[in-house]
């Protein structure tokens, strides 16, 4: 175990080495020139010389992989650069940012774990009755509906009906439980949408998969109450590819809040993603970018792992 | 014919033959309802001009925020604009970045899983570690950085970055889904005949692995358009896909219509029911389309 362990992390390395590739060459050889977008981008009248002089400050004159050693270099020592807008740390400017964005995302994660099982379980156990078909349409819906448009529509009934207006400021967890509960279970519900109808989907197909299975009949057949089949027999088995799927989801659910955040003003990863973007802030593009396809692969591994927890027969040798 | 001593007289009971649609739509009811609506878009989206009761760009300023009325089905927004022809209008764009999307990153998604699993050995190791890493990135993370980028590139009316950016992240995708069905195919005893009667690779894999493959191709081509309407209208709401004054359903979403949440809800209800329903449909038809042609096809 030990050794597998050992193993995968050490094949992490050259996945993020291409994923850091990928990203450096996207950026720096087909992107748009941050200076110009800086200087010009307003209409201002700067000279070629002045563009120049902030080229050599940002090192953006070096040979190109020079740039990409010295960002290697620097990453490794925990140094992601500084933001070429702001001037600040780029390793500050996200760790500010990031608190936020987790949260939405675990607020999520609980939700869509709390909806999805009990879902997905009733609906199998009742395939085909109405109660199959409703919560069918509800999750195949849940995979059409746009999280920034339910957010937006969610703001309105608020607005509407209990005169509730997205708060400017941001409370943190800490400084007022309630207050910061209140403000982020909506952006939560929002994206939490479409991740349990997805997760409601892979529990109810796999359960119904295993609810063939021999063992069922076998455990059925010893007249063990079906409470207990469904719930120590079936549901146990069940549950692997809806923890991959949960985690999987997790991983990626910073995509849904890149626009989610747009709408409900929330100052996070996202945020921060789609401004740096636009404003052709490339080390900031880089550091966020490398970071989300880091926390994929860390989040796989851990998958990889639960499922050696959750299934003994499952062994990494 | 008479009864020939000797021998039975066997009627068969030939199963009749029903026209592929029908049988689908017998088959598939929720998959069809699907289709239906497709068929609708695509038709309001061909002949928007005669659909549409307005024109999507014509400002009215003496008509602005109108709620839904007889005249305005749908309300106008705050330019005067009668929502319901921009809907209408809408669907082009919609229509048009989903499909080319979807069907130059699902092709070239196929190809590359087709001969990546035909060369197998190193190429493959090789291929699928890129794959790997392109996986890596979200698929908004990865569309947005595609766009913010390259910026825009537009030939024939279509901006030609927005429908690669969209289009990469199902590369990987279906790179994998098609790579696991052409192992199978692989292995089977006429591919090792093919190749023993000397013909090319490509010949092979054109001729003898591609077409067995094309059933998880068309489930993936045709989940692949919901989710890219759905990705067109985050960057068009983010401003980073279409622009102004092309009619755009994520675009109607943006900007303005948050500050009329109060005044105009119909400006932002019905955009949204558009893109819902759109990929709703995708959604609907791919899912049928998969349980009809290959049922054990895992996405």
């Amino acid at each position: 175990m030990l050794r597998y362990i050992a193993q995968r992390l050490l094949l992490m390395i050259p996945t993020l080495f291409g994923v850091a590739l990928l990203v450096f060459v996207m950026l720096r050889v087909m992107g748009g020139d941050p200076v110009e977008t800086m200087m010009r981008g307003g209409g201002g009248n700067v000279s070629q010389a002045v563009i120049e002089q902030e080229r050599v400050r940002l090192g953006l004159d070096r040979p190109l992989y020079v740039q990409f050693g010295k960002w290697l270099g620097g990453m490794v020592t925990g140094d992601f650069g500084v933001s070429m807008w702001t001037g600040k740390p780029v390793s500050q400017e996200i760790a500010s940012r990031l608190q936020l964005s987790l949260q939405v995302a675990v607020m999520a994660t609980v939700l869509a774990i709390l909806i999805s099982i009990p879902l997905g379980t009733l609906s199998a156990l009742y395939k085909d009755t109405w109660i199959d078909h409703v919560v069918r349409v509800i999750s195949i819906a849940g995979l059409a509906v746009p999280s920034f448009w339910l957010g937006m529509i969610i703001i309105l009934v608020l607005l509407s009906y209990f005169h509730w207006h997205p708060p400017i400021m941001f409370t943190p967890f800490f400084e007022n439980p309630r207050e910061n509960l209140a403000q982020l279970i909506w952006p939560a519900l929002a994206v939490g949408y479409r991740y349990s109808a997805v997760a409601t989907r892979m529990m109810r197909s796999t359960l119904l998969e295993v609810l063939q299975e021999d063992y069922i009949r076998t455990a059925r057949a010893k007249g063990v109450y079906e409470r207990l089949v469904v719930i120590r027999h079936a549901l146990s088995n069940a549950m692997l590819p809806v923890v991959t799927v949960i985690g999987l989801e997790f991983a990626f659910l910073i995509g849904g809040l890149v626009v989610t955040e747009q709408v409900f003003n929330l100052n996070g990863i996202g945020k921060l993603f789609v401004q740096a973007i636009s404003r052709s802030d490339l080390t900031m593009v880089q550091a966020l970018v490398l970071l989300v396809a880091a926390f994929f692969i860390v989040v796989n591994f851990v998958i990889d792992l639960m499922y050696a927890w959750l299934d003994p027969r499952i062994r990494y040798g | 014919m008479g009864a020939v001593p000797g021998t039975l007289d066997v009627t068969y009971k030939v199963p009749r033959r029903r026209h592929p649609v029908l049988a689908f739509a017998l088959q598939q009811p929720l998959g069809t309802a699907g289709l239906l609506v497709i068929v609708l878009m695509i038709g309001a989206a061909v002949f928007a001009n005669w659909v549409a009761p307005y024109d999507p760009l014509a400002v009215d300023y003496g008509g602005i925020l109108a709620p839904p009325s007889w005249k305005h089905p749908l309300g106008t927004d705050n330019f005067g604009r009668d929502v319901f022809s921009r809907i209408i209008h809408g669907s082009q764009t919609a229509l048009s970045v989903g499909f080319l999307s979807s069907l130059i990153g699902c092709t070239l998604g196929a190809v590359i899983g087709v001969a990546s699993a035909y060369f197998g050995g190193r190429t493959d190791m090789i291929v699928q570690r890129f794959m790997d890493v392109i996986l890596a990135f979200p698929i908004i993370v990865l569309a947005l950085a595609v766009v913010g980028v390259m910026g825009k590139n537009v030939v024939f009316g279509i901006d030609w970055n927005l429908i690669i950016a969209i289009g990469l992240p199902m590369v990987p995708r279906v790179a994998r889904v098609v790579r696991s069905s052409a192992l199978a195919v692989r292995e089977m005893p006429y591919i090792d005949a093919a190749r023993t009667a000397g013909f090319s690779p490509a010949r092979i894999i054109f001729r003898h692995i591609v077409p067995n493959v094309v059933a998880p191709y068309l489930i993936m081509l045709t989940a692949s358009v919901g989710q890219a309407i759905l990705l067109e209208a985050s960057l068009s709401f983010l401003g980073l896909g279409v622009t102004e004054p092309t009619p755009s359903w994520g675009l109607m979403l943006s900007g303005s219509a948050i500050d009329f949440y109060q005044q105009a809800p119909w400006m932002i209800v019905f955009p949204g029911v558009a893109i819902s329903l759109a990929v709703f449909a995708f959604n609907l038809f791919g899912d049928s389309l998969r349980d009809w042609l290959d049922p054990k096809l895992k996405l």
